[in-house]
């Protein structure tokens, strides 16, 4: 169901808590998880229940707290731009409605390519950088004007 | 990043975090004269005692103290637990700290778990800053080979290793027992307390958590001394602290200045206001602690004591500067929306209060505002305080209150106008995309 790849980065998660505690590496394995599938559909989670010895609702309560998860399809680039105070006062509202200009969706939506998908963050600390957006949850990219935003989804289309 | 302080000084950006240039610093140099000298565990704790450290995550509780709760004789699995799960709107300095200076806290860990008999820590690291989280790992696995972490540490009888946790996206695995549950790999709910954490902790077992600055700060108080911590800043205010400045300044970052610095000299390192404008309101210590109108913040100095005075919170050190474009009403909105997103819905005050902070907040601002909307949010806010398992409940209601205290003219002005005193054009115009 997983790579072995992507079974041997759990193992090293789990490697990380007493032998007694495996459940404690849920959260790295949900990630891990998503990273290869793109999205976590219900087998998903399951096999991971599976793989460490828990029910398969306590890791679903997992994914469905922390809102990093994805328990639906999302385009191929997810890009989280954050708008919370902070980051609203240095441009972080305008520079979302540029990329939905740009990408013709609001938040919560996917372009109809499956390309990009495009949501709105709550606070990432790093609000001296604002504007602050999150590629595929992982990739922080910093001061975002509309040219670096231009730049940005031409080398995410390619 | 500027710095008159210990932490981020002498660094250079993202080329000197290595451990190699941390030992050319002096890192490390503190556990050494621990092993060495063999330093007992009380002598470090009455160290940490002296120097003042308040806790830098929010709270600004005694670390000493906080310490010597650690039951030490505990047989069994003992933890430390560093709080890096950094979501507090406007705070974004332990971000800098690791990926800067991994290895102070990894330093300030180890000491730590010397001093409080632990085997093992973990840092939980804030979910959206994946990139922080792999450096961290690779710090802590140079750290390993260099015989710092393991089993028996630098050839002594004592043992410890550290891990790194990484969050997903939860602002609540901030408050220490939900960080405690969500290491455990469950929903981050904080604990009812008591008991506390240093006798019912991670998995059950004795655990301290501290925040990634006051680990960070511990490696100077055991090599220079506690007064020479204590010294840099002033009474019962200890040390140098990071303040994170956002908002309509010029120039955003993170400034490690003495505590007790005033406000106007924070704000003159930072650039001043943006634009030469006005300042409008400053919200002191992350998006929980109560607003302050500029006035105010202009007489405060920057440490715990002036600030309580002043009527907010240090907390985090988070300063989020609004000049004159800013429309209170709409700032207060944002705040209250992330409150309602991330109240994790365990106790109903909150989880119900915050949603009608959120949307009372949101239909002042959207001209639909009723006249007797602030007497409602101040009873909504009565309604949450003081009623919940931990903070959050208070966290989103010290703002409301406050804005709605100092700035209730605006929301007065809002309800019976229908729009904001402050143009839109002129909120745009202040609020657009500024890269310093």
């Amino acid at each position: 169901m997983l790579s072995p790849e992507s079974l041997k980065k759990i193992d090293r998660e789990i490697a990380k808590y007493p032998p007694d505690q495996k459940q404690s590496a849920s959260m790295g394995a949900l990630r891990i998880a998503q990273e290869e599938k793109g999205w976590l559909a219900n087998e998903t989670i399951e096999f991971v229940a599976e793989y460490l010895g828990m029910p398969a609702i306590a890791v679903y309560e997992v994914a469905s707290f922390y809102n990093m998860y994805d328990l639906a399809p999302v385009g191929a680039k997810k890009i989280t731009v954050c708008t919370n105070l902070p980051c609203a006062l240095s441009g972080g509202v305008h520079a979302a409605d540029y990329i939905k200009k740009k990408l013709g969706i609001d938040f919560n939506e996917t372009t109809a390519d499956g390309q990009f998908t495009l949501k709105e963050g709550e606070c990432m600390g790093a609000c001296g950088d604002a504007p602050v957006l999150l590629v595929n949850n992982h990739r922080m990219c910093s001061w975002m004007t509309e040219e670096k935003i231009d730049q940005l989804l031409a080398d995410l289309k390619k | 990043m500027t710095s008159q302080g210990i932490i981020l000084s002498g660094l250079d950006g993202d080329r000197t975090w290595r451990l190699a240039d941390y030992v050319k610093r002096g890192g490390y140099d503190a556990l050494k004269k621990i092993i060495a000298e063999k330093i007992p565990a009380d002598q470090i704790i009455s160290e940490v005692k002296k120097s003042a450290l308040r806790g830098r995550g929010g709270a600004g509780f005694p670390t000493g103290l906080k310490w010597s709760f650690m039951p030490r004789a505990f047989p069994g699995a003992k933890y430390i637990a560093c709080n890096s799960d950094e979501g507090e709107p406007g705070t974004f300095k332990d971000r800098d700290i690791l990926r800067y200076n991994p290895h102070t806290v990894i330093e300030g860990m180890i000491i730590a778990g010397y001093a409080m008999g632990c085997e093992r820590g973990y840092n939980y690291i804030h979910g959206e800053i994946f990139e922080v989280y792999e450096r961290f790992e690779e710090a802590l696995q140079e750290a390993r080979e260099a015989g710092l972490l393991g089993n028996n540490i630098l050839g002594s009888d004592f043992s410890f290793d550290l891990f790194a946790h990484h969050g997903y996206g939860a602002y609540i695995c901030g408050e220490e027992t939900a960080l405690l549950e969500s290491i455990e790999g469950k929903k981050g709910q904080p604990r009812f307390k008591p008991p506390f954490p240093a006798s019912f902790g991670l998995y059950g077992k004795p655990t301290t958590i501290n925040n990634t600055e006051t680990f960070a700060s511990i490696p100077y108080i055991i090599r220079e001394g506690g007064d020479a911590f204590l010294a840099l800043g002033k009474p019962n205010n200890g040390g140098t602290k990071l303040f994170s400045v956002s908002g309509h300044v010029n120039k955003p970052g993170n400034y490690e200045i003495p505590l007790g610095t005033p406000f106007s000299t924070l704000l003159e390192m930072a650039g001043g206001v943006r634009g030469g404008r006005k300042l409008k309101a400053v919200i002191p210590g992350g998006s929980s602690a109560p607003v302050l109108p500029a006035s105010v913040m202009m007489d405060c100095t920057m440490d715990y004591d002036s600030i309580s005075k002043g009527g907010s919170m240090l907390g985090s050190g988070a300063v989020i500067v609004m000049d004159e474009t800013t429309c209170m009403v709409k700032a207060l909105e944002r705040l209250s929306y992330f409150y309602f997103e991330e109240s994790c819905g365990q106790c109903t005050p909150c989880r119900e209060g915050t949603g009608w902070l959120y949307r009372v907040v949101h239909r002042i601002e959207n001209g639909l505002g009723r006249p007797d909307d602030l007497d409602l949010l101040n009873s909504v806010t009565a309604n949450i305080m003081g009623r919940t398992i931990c903070a959050l409940g208070d966290a989103a209601s010290m703002p409301v209150q406050s804005f709605v205290k100092h700035f209730g003219d605006e929301f007065a002005f809002h309800i019976e106008h229908k729009k904001c005193l402050v143009p839109k054009d002129v909120q745009h115009e202040g609020s657009k995309i500024y890269v310093a």
